[in-house]
């Protein structure tokens, strides 16, 4: 193997500078105390000391690490192939064993049992909030979201939008914003569901039918515009919405059936059961589309919109539907949210809140819904897990780096996702089967 | 106050401070359309909303941060220092901002470039690519606004008045600039090798490949164009407020939108809807209810909404480009 090729070279060169770039990303934030345009400082001339053996600067060991990456690489290369294979067949297991239809009854009885039994065996009232709030809802909204940008192919930029419309309408409705609740006596929370799906239904088929015949690209920054002035709005107009604070006295759920009585306290629990209802309910509904005329017609559209145009498919139609099925979805997702949390305020609507939806969906597999739903369990566990216990010398704000770099390395080696859909791989796989060399590809920046 | 009474009054500021809102409206329109310069090639050449393009903008700032804060400290330059910090700014800025474009060229979308990925793939990478360098610009340079000391210009001095409007240097250098600025791009791409290179790829890829058309370097050089526009507005975006922040997404936003409103993928489109967008913002600050600017994004958004429905490729048009 020569090492001083082209090809070697240029490894050695983008390792050097990923060493570079991952020792900043993980050291200590620069600009503490001082103002940081004093100067570049913190992170990369920090000194550490290494099991009191040595101490120096933390780029160094960084680098030594990347030559070592490299030496090892080029040595290793004729058996990389071999390594990529194995690779291959750890990564597309998920998928093979998912394949048999009795493996999958398996799977689903087992998550049941577990959904099922998990309060009892999580015993921190903490860990118990964050699968109602961080994890329960927003798989809801990721399955929303899913509907958009999964099935039908829309971009969709601004999810919160929706949701934002949804919590707001119960505060609105239960009476706690400083406008008048539109009925003389404010209503239960739990009836302001459908009032606030409905809500941001409407909203959606009105923004969607003058802007969903633009091309994608148009689409997104329209969506995008209007989760924003939606935000704006919220935010600034303290006398409709309460402004900045927003609503802090959300009244809780409460199910009175006339011989049967619930009331929602504050112990998470029986919200984890709403939730789970809910999410079961949200996947059976969502798969049934799926493979239902509408479902088809989304795929045919997301596929080829002129070559369905000409079978009788009316994209128009189908695509105002995909959305009008996501916002109200969104919608349901607010709802929830401020029945579960009790208070609502702008920062949870902001634009981040859209593109986290979306990662989720990304992450476990565009258009698949077992794989949006795992997504959205794992992504959300581990970021709450980092942001509560902030393991490995991370800092509370670094979440986004890593997510932009995971998002980054995803679109590069598995851009379906964890858990794709079946068709969905087919589509991503096609370039990626005819591009046998590709880690090493991306490693040396080779030209084909 | 009634309603009409509200808009009346705000006709009214306008009339009187016409000079006024007119200068603010081509300073950040000038500002704008830079910016959207980039969005519009990278479109035109790769069929792609460059999403990490707000933050290239932002690194354009640091470097006018680092370089003013070198050299001045924290004193008001005088004279000279003013014209030579800002030809070194803009250059230096520029060259910035053009290796960070290339770099997110070269990690976020030419890897799926080789391997044909669909559009989705390449617009989830931008959106990873911009978060990634927002929050370690955070990390490194603080998060937020981060106000610096140094001036390049006095503070206050105008240059000269209309009426009893006084304009400031500042206004005057970023019309200029991107006067300046635009010209050059478009010369470059209506006149040169190079421009007949990235609007034979924006045509078609495959063929102008096989007319010797390197791919590759074209695109590498159309993000090195846009990416320098980007780093000089954000040095005189820096320099003008006397801040930076680590997120280029509120410009970046506006850009895009003065981009698609003049329509996408038409150099001059860009030119034209930045000069619109800016103007349109500083003519409806008059009618912001209670003062307050988000009612500026409001105005903004409802005009693209509407332009767009009215005419789906914008005013000039689109020059639709592929995916190469």
């Amino acid at each position: 193997m020569n090492l001083l090729s082209r090809a070697s070279l240029k490894r050695l060169v983008v390792l050097l500078i990923g060493a570079v770039v991952a020792a900043v990303m993980t050291g200590a934030p620069g600009g503490y105390g001082v103002p940081a345009y004093t100067g570049i400082h913190g992170s990369l001339l920090e000194r550490v000391s290494y099991f009191g053996l040595f101490t120096t600067q933390r780029w160094t060991i960084f680098l030594t690490l990347a030559i070592l990456a490299w030496l090892f690489v080029s040595m290793y290369l004729p058996r990389a192939l071999f390594i990529r294979r194995r690779m291959e067949a750890v990564t597309s297991l998920p998928t093979r064993v998912m394949q048999r239809r009795t493996n999958r009854w398996i799977l689903i009885a087992v998550v049941i049992v577990i959904t099922i039994f998990l309060p009892k065996f999580v015993h921190q009232q903490f860990w118990m909030y964050l699968i109602v709030e961080q994890i329960g809802v927003w798989i809801l909204l990721a399955l929303g979201l899913n509907v958009v940008v999964g099935f039908a192919g829309l971009l969709d930029l601004g999810f919160a939008a929706f949701y934002a419309i949804g919590a707001y309408t119960t505060a609105w409705f239960t009476g706690v914003l400083p406008t008048p609740a539109p009925f003389n006596h404010p209503i239960p929370t739990l009836w302001c569901i459908p009032i606030g799906v409905g809500l941001a239904m409407v909203f959606g088929i009105l923004l969607g039918i003058p802007t969903l015949r633009l091309r994608g690209d148009y689409l997104a920054i329209v969506t995008l515009g209007f989760a924003l002035i939606i935000d704006d709005f919220v935010g600034t107009q303290s006398g409709v919405t309460g402004g900045g604070e927003g609503s802090l006295t959300v009244p809780k759920f409460v199910l009175n059936m006339g011989f049967w009585h619930y009331h929602w306290e504050i112990n998470p629990t029986p919200y984890y059961y709403l939730c789970f209802i809910f999410v079961v309910i949200f996947l059976v509904a969502f798969t049934a589309l799926e493979y239902s005329r509408v479902g088809r017609a989304w795929v045919a559209i997301r596929e080829d919109e002129v070559a369905a145009e000409s079978i009788g498919i009316n994209p128009l139609k189908y695509k105002v539907m995909a959305f009008a099925v996501g916002a109200a979805s969104g919608g349901f997702g607010g709802v929830l949210t401020a029945g579960l949390i009790g208070n609502i305020n702008p920062t949870l609507f902001q634009y981040q809140v859209s593109v986290n939806v979306l990662i989720l969906v990304i992450f476990g597999g565009m258009g698949s819904i077992w794989g949006v739903a795992i997504g959205a369990i794992v992504v959300q566990t581990a970021t709450s897990y980092l942001d509560n216990y902030q393991p490995w010398g991370y800092q509370l704000n670094d979440l986004y780096m890593y997510i932009g770099a995971l998002l980054i390395i995803m679109m590069i080696f598995r851009p379906a996702g964890i858990l794709p859909s079946r068709r969905r791989k087919r589509e991503f796989q096609g370039y990626e089967v005819a591009h046998e060399g590709h880690l090493d590809e991306v490693l040396s920046g080779d030209e084909e | 106050m009634g309603f009409a009474h509200f808009w009346f009054s705000g006709f009214d500021q306008i009339r009187t401070g016409f000079w006024a809102y007119l200068a603010v409206g081509l300073e950040n329109g000038s500002l704008y359309a830079m910016i959207a310069v980039g969005y519009t090639l990278v479109y035109g050449v790769l069929g792609l909303i460059n999403f990490a393009h707000g933050e290239v903008f932002m690194c354009g700032g640091f470097a006018a941060v680092f370089l003013t804060h070198g050299i001045l400290g924290a004193k008001v330059a005088n004279g000279w220092e003013s014209v030579g910090l800002v030809l070194a700014g803009i250059l230096i800025a520029g060259a910035v901002s053009a290796l960070v474009a290339t770099g997110v060229e070269r990690v976020a979308y030419r890897p799926l470039r080789r391997r044909h990925a669909p559009k989705l793939a390449f617009l989830i990478s931008a959106i990873g690519a911009s978060y990634f360098l927002q929050t370690l610009a955070g990390k490194e340079f603080g998060y937020g606004q981060t106000t610096f000391p140094a001036e390049v210009f006095p503070p206050g001095q105008s240059l000269f008045s209309i009426g009893s409007t006084s304009i400031h240097t500042i206004q005057l250098l970023c019309l200029v600039c991107g006067i300046v600025m635009f010209l050059s791009a478009d010369r470059i791409v209506r006149k040169t090798r190079l421009g007949r290179g990235i609007r034979a790829v924006a045509q078609d890829a495959e063929t102008s490949a096989l007319m010797g058309v390197n791919i590759d370097r074209t695109i590498t050089l159309t993000f090195i164009i846009g990416g320098a526009l980007a780093g000089a507005a954000g040095f005189l975006y820096a320099i003008q407020n006397g801040m930076v922040q680590n997120s280029g997404t509120a410009l970046g936003i506006y850009a895009f939108t003065a981009a698609v409103l003049g329509g996408i993928g038409n150099l001059r489109g860009a030119a034209l809807g930045g000069l619109l967008i800016g103007l349109f913002g500083a003519f409806s600050v008059p009618f912001a209810f209670e003062g307050n600017l988000s009612w500026v994004e409001i105005y903004t958004f409802l005009i693209l909404v509407l332009v767009l429905i009215i005419r789906p490729t914008g005013i000039l048009g689109e020059k639709s480009g592929r995916t190469a």
